[in-house]
């Protein structure tokens, strides 16, 4: 049985994340800033009674931060080490299934890809990189650092 | 269906075991109606639930006993000792038959007609010894108690959905405050929200585990560690059964462990070096957990050899962590204190157990974090006490809500310590190289702006803002300004991601009824990133400014009108009670103006050069514990309590000084110069003593000089030229000395400083009147 990848748009690019990983797709409407968290941490949010830690997978990425003016912003949510994250995605395109494990990645990638890439997998579509979701919620080194 | 079959089993187990007592009992007393009544609720029970299930046999057997236990009842019957017997072999059948169909096996074999034939009157007696056999043979399961094993998980998933339904019924709430609605709508809500209450309560309590789980390792522990170094421990534990959230529990695991590790490595002492010290070999060491309010006390007490606050004070002013002028200031818990501070540790060489310079401060930023608070106390030779104190819960917590450019925050309850508005009249706020610092009635506190932290920009002015002082655990204060404070609610507090936490300034994350998220401080991070210097800020100023802190205490007071009509305030403990009186009852007798209350008579004040009027007087009833006297006013304005400073008459008088009381000036009425007037003026000496204070010392002129007046002084501030027979000066403050009279020296501090300290520590009330009646007799020679 192949593993299934929910397809998203981040910064106009196609990837992958592991289905498995993501719990539900959301719209988030509100959105709480968390003064001088790392510039990744988009705020908080609430979904039912949890609330998530909504990450901007661009600023991760480090490629310009994601478009929030018209209000609402489609997110995958995704329970990791005990904490419920939103992935302020572009788009949510499709589930699709991998037609092959995850392989390396050798051609050179920009600084942020590099970080969170877990292997190109094959699809339908052509080969995607699989995004290592651990990778995009902690962001960038000097978050880390900070 | 297996499922209800299930509960059958435990209903039915449950009771039995309940019964187990009764039958005994009723066998003995046969006419016994309480026990009646339970056995017959049991076979019941047990018929009830037998039609539902397909059980005949028990059913047969149920319905038997029932019918004979009901003829009893009824008094158609007399419980002889055959019919107790035959009742309780059909009862220890049941249970076999419950055991059975419990393990899924056969239900065991024979005829019950025989028991059921036993029932009936003049029948004989069942046999017995088949019963008695079968009853053995299934004991065991009877006496399981019924208890499930539930998942944490599916306890926290049960809990987010009542946070889910609380949330619910909040939104629900406010939908039906904004539209009308029917009464019966109303109380249908109203009952749902109970309900709710309860279950919340309820789930909240099936997270509590007993203290004792984290206790149970302790004794193991403790063994290990004194066989290692060749001490005898005796580990004495006490209060397992106080229940604790169990995510507390593991968070306070760490602390408690190294604590304990630490009494026993540096605390408790060798056999031979016990001996020597005049102690029992073994140490002993007790561990005690207690719940007070909403904290969980846990105490570590060695009787060890304690620790030395001044070896402490050495230690850190050689690795820089004091000042020296610091340093002589410390109180002797602040001394103790710094055993939390990083990078110092008294042990003398680094053991493999404890001492290695990272320990206590590790300790108390982990109680901190949770919200906790660790103290610690010791005397050299007799041990130390380290208490830890914890909230019951980390989920619930009291948080007053703040808000700054429209956002809101939390802030947890028990770090606040007052809240008080920027430009309020005792409050004045300056700004020092960028750094803002607040004066507070007097106490200079650190201030930091929220909206500074946490960079974001307000158009509230800083004037306008709120001060809130925070006393973070731990103990050291500063003010943070807010743009607004909303409301004191009780919060389901959430740990926050590791993202949001590295900012430090976070303790988690809430909902807010509304369901958004709400982040809450932790006071300690605030001021960390805030940049107050906590500890040496605390440090210096704590001393200083113990006096002001003692008066910035509220004071309750009583704020009435005169009857001159000025507005005049009378510390509330004075005052017994409100009397009224007819005018007739006022009469100047014996050279006072008197009133007469009953059989009593009293002499009244407040009263000189008013009229009276016709009709009634009303007055308070003043009580200084021995004489009473009354005084005259026109009406009592409100309770209030004196929270500015007050301006001390020049002369004492009936009046001691005015203060702002709920915005407007009133005059302070001085109990004690009114009794010294009307009760003591007989015992006054004609000349005076006269005592000089500061008078720009707060406590002196609020605390001590009645004291010193009711002494028979007159009291002098220390700009008043003549010779005073007796001056009061705090210890270390610059007087000038005059051979003639005498100096009594104050304290602050329970302890004296040394052998030579003759200085008196300023609550100590004995030693204050035995010096200032040493003084005054000196004087009289």
């Amino acid at each position: 049985m192949n593993e299934l990848l929910l397809v998203v748009t981040i910064a106009g690019e196609r990837v992958a994340l592991p289905a498995a990983a993501v719990e539900s797709v959301v719209e988030l409407d509100t959105l709480i800033p968390v003064p001088r968290a790392a510039p990744h941490v988009a705020g908080l949010s609430a979904l039912r009674s949890r609330v998530l830690t909504v990450i901007d997978c661009k600023r991760s990425l480090e490629l310009g931060e994601s478009d929030r003016s018209d209000g609402i912003r489609e997110a995958a949510v995704v329970d990791f080490d005990g904490h419920h994250y939103a992935l302020i995605v572009d788009l949510v395109e499709d589930v699709v299934e991998a037609l092959s494990d995850a392989t390396p990645v050798r051609a050179a990638m920009g600084a942020g890809w590099e970080r969170v890439c877990g292997g190109m997998v094959d699809t339908e579509t052509g080969p995607l990189l699989l995004v290592d979701v651990a990778a995009l919620i902690a962001g960038t080194a000097e978050a880390k650092a900070a | 269906m297996d499922d209800l079959i299930a509960d059958f089993v435990a209903e039915c187990r449950e009771m039995l075991e309940a019964l187990g007592g009764e039958i005994v009992a009723w066998e003995s007393e046969p006419d016994d109606r309480a026990r009646l009544d339970s056995i017959f609720r049991f076979v019941h029970t047990v018929k009830g639930n037998c039609g539902f299930f397909d059980f005949p046999r028990l059913e047969s057997l149920s319905h038997a006993a029932e019918d004979a236990l009901a003829d009893v009842r009824a008094g158609r019957r007399h419980p002889d000792g055959q019919l107790v017997s035959a009742v309780l072999a059909i009862i220890d059948r049941i249970a076999e038959m419950v055991a059975a169909i419990e393990a899924g096996e056969e239900m065991p074999g024979g005829d019950d007609s025989a028991l059921i034939h036993a029932l009936a009157p003049g029948a004989d007696g069942p046999a017995a010894p088949a019963v008695a056999t079968a009853a053995e043979g299934h004991a065991r399961p009877a006496s399981a108690p019924r208890t499930i094993r539930l998942s944490v998980e599916l306890l926290d998933r049960v809990m987010s959905t009542v946070s889910d339904m609380v949330l619910a019924r909040n939104e629900l709430a406010r939908r039906l405050r904004e539209s009308p609605t029917d009464v019966s709508v109303d109380g249908a809500f109203e009952r749902l929200s109970a309900i709710i209450a309860d279950m919340r309560d309820a789930i909240t309590r099936t997270r509590m585990q007993r203290i004792e789980n984290l206790f149970v390792g302790l004794p193991r522990m403790v063994r290990d560690l004194s066989a290692e170094l060749g001490k005898q421990v005796l580990v004495d534990i006490e209060g397992g059964d106080v229940e604790l959230d169990r995510e507390m529990i593991e968070m306070i695991r760490d602390p408690l462990t190294h604590i304990i590790r630490n009494a026993v490595d540096h605390g408790i002492e060798k056999p031979a070096d016990r001996l020597k010290a005049g102690k029992r070999e073994i140490g002993i060491l007790a561990v005690s957990a207690r719940q007070s309010g909403n904290q969980i006390l846990i105490d570590i007490h060695d009787d060890g050899r304690g620790i030395d606050g001044k070896k402490l004070v050495v230690k850190a002013l050689d690795v820089g962590l004091l000042e020296k002028d610091d340093a002589a200031k410390l109180s002797h818990r602040e001394q103790l204190a710094l055993i939390f501070e990083a990078g110092l540790s008294t042990a003398k060489a680094v053991t493999s157990i404890s001492g290695r310079g990272v320990g206590m401060d590790v300790v108390r930023s982990n109680v901190e974090r949770i919200g906790g608070i660790v103290e610690v106390d010791s005397r050299v030779g007799e041990g130390t006490r380290m208490t830890l104190r914890v909230p019951l819960t980390l989920t619930i917590i009291p948080a007053l809500t703040v808000s700054i450019d429209g956002q809101h925050f939390a802030i947890p309850r028990s770090a606040i310590e007052e809240i008080v508005r920027a430009n309020g009249e005792s409050v004045t706020l300056e700004h020092l190289g960028g750094a803002g610092v607040a004066t507070i009635r007097g106490r200079r506190v650190p201030e930091v702006s929220l909206a500074k932290i946490l960079g974001i920009e307000t158009a509230i002015d800083p004037r306008d803002r709120t001060l809130i002082v925070l006393r973070p655990a731990g103990g050291d204060v500063y003010a943070l300004s807010v743009d607004r404070i909303h409301d004191h609610e009780e919060l389901v507090v959430k740990p926050a991601a590791p993202a949001v936490m590295a900012t430090g300034l976070y303790a988690g994350t809430t909902l807010a009824d509304d369901g958004s998220p709400i982040l809450l401080f932790d006071p300690a991070g605030l001021a960390q990133v805030g940049g107050v210097k906590l500890e040496a800020q605390e440090r210096s100023t704590r001393i200083a400014e113990g006096p002001a802190a003692v008066v910035s205490k509220a004071t309750a007071v009583l704020l009435f009108r005169a009857l001159d009509g000025s507005r005049r305030a009378v510390r509330l403990a004075v005052v017994d009670r409100i009397e009224e009186a007819p005018v007739s009852a006022v009469r100047q007798a014996a050279g006072q103006v008197r009133v007469q209350l009953g059989e009593a008579i009293l002499p009244l004040a407040g009263a000189t050069g008013a009229e009276l009027g016709e009709g009634k007087v009303r007055l308070f009833r003043l009580n200084d514990g021995v004489h009473e006297i009354g005084y005259a006013f026109a009406e009592v304005i409100d309770f209030a309590a004196i929270d500015n400073d007050v301006i001390h008459a020049d002369r004492p008088g009936e009046i001691s000084g005015v203060s702002l009381i709920g915005g407007e000036p009133a005059e302070l009425v001085d109990a004690h110069w009114l009794f010294a007037n009307h009760v003591g003026a007989a015992a006054r000496t004609s000349e005076q003593l006269v005592c000089r204070l500061p008078s720009d010392d707060p406590w002196m002129q609020n605390m001590l000089r009645p004291i010193v007046e009711a002494a028979g002084y007159r009291v002098v501030g220390d700009e008043h030229e003549s010779n005073a027979d007796l001056v009061i000066a705090a210890q270390g403050s610059e007087v000038p000395v005059d051979a003639s009279n005498k100096t009594i020296w104050l304290r602050t501090e329970p302890e004296a400083a040394g052998k030579k300290d003759e200085s008196i520590y300023r609550y100590d009330r004995a030693g204050l009147l035995m010096a200032l009646k040493t003084a005054n007799a000196g004087r009289g020679n």
